[in-house]
């Protein structure tokens, strides 16, 4: 983290914080084999119907990054696109996060999870920019942000 | 940049014709609130600043023809960059934090003057 701290110092006057969305349909029922099922039913209430539930999530990737002097660019948004689509999109998009995404397989799928799953998948990916933010929304009510671990 | 390497950076933004975009601009300020308005600044001076400096010099305006991007882009990273040098410049009623500006609903930028973002 020290390193970032001094390279945030460096370009201390253009650094650009640049958002892109995109949305996904998936389903998920949440549900802990070290809970008993009432305690699963007590917690998680209809979230533990088995049969799963759907949500129309939405996604906001922040990186941050100095602004290119030739191009005016911090990132190209098009190349962030194609990582957001093939790296979580293609994965995520009309599936059962339970039974599907190998992330779930173990960790039970809440929206936190996700926002995690999201940044994990990301971050390795990304090299223009560094990943700032993470939000995913699972309904317009409803959102987390994760920043990467501190 | 050459015209090959424009056409490969820039893509469709790269049509000598220009395109619009409908931007929203978002401008964030903070400070103490005032025991006597209740108010951390009047949001009809605020309105009146970003009318005056920066709607009526960029709205409805070919952004290259402007003398600021007669060298530099006009991306989105770099109006954004302009309009909070701008407001900060003419806004004295309280302490700019930042500025974000959307470009489409899928894509916005934020600058902070080079202060970290934590939201």
């Amino acid at each position: 983290m020290e390193t970032l701290g001094q390279e945030n110092h460096f370009h201390l006057e253009i650094m650009v914080y640049l958002t892109r969305k995109a949305e996904f349909s998936a389903s998920h029922y949440y549900n802990n084999p070290d809970f008993t099922p009432e305690e699963n039913r007590r917690i998680f209430g209809k979230c533990n119907n088995p049969h799963g539930h759907g949500h129309n999530y939405t996604l906001e990737v922040t990186v941050k990054g100095e602004v290119d002097s030739r191009s005016g660019f911090v990132v190209d948004l098009k190349q962030l696109k194609e990582v957001m689509h093939r790296e979580v999109l293609d994965a995520m998009d009309h599936r059962f996060l339970n039974k599907e995404v190998p992330e779930f397989f173990t960790k039970i799928p809440t929206t936190e999870n996700l926002a995690i799953a999201v940044w994990q998948r990301l971050k390795p990916k990304l090299s223009q920019a560094s990943l700032h933010r993470v939000r995913v929304y699972e309904t317009p009510d409803l959102f987390v942000d994760f920043y990467g671990e501190e | 940049m050459s015209v090959e390497e424009n056409r490969a950076t820039y893509g469709k933004c790269n049509n000598p014709h220009g395109h619009g975009h409908n931007y929203a601009l978002e401008v964030t300020v903070s400070g103490p609130v005032d025991q006597s308005t209740g108010m951390i600044c009047n949001l009809v001076d605020l309105d009146d600043c970003v009318k005056s400096e920066v709607l009526v010099r960029y709205d409805l305006d070919n952004l290259n023809m402007q003398k600021e991007f007669s060298h530099t882009v006009p991306t989105t990273e770099n109006l954004c960059i302009q309009i909070f040098e701008i407001l900060q410049r003419t806004f004295p009623y309280a302490h700019l934090d930042s500025v974000r500006l959307e470009e489409t609903m899928m894509n916005s930028f934020e600058y902070a003057g080079g202060d970290e973002i934590r939201h």
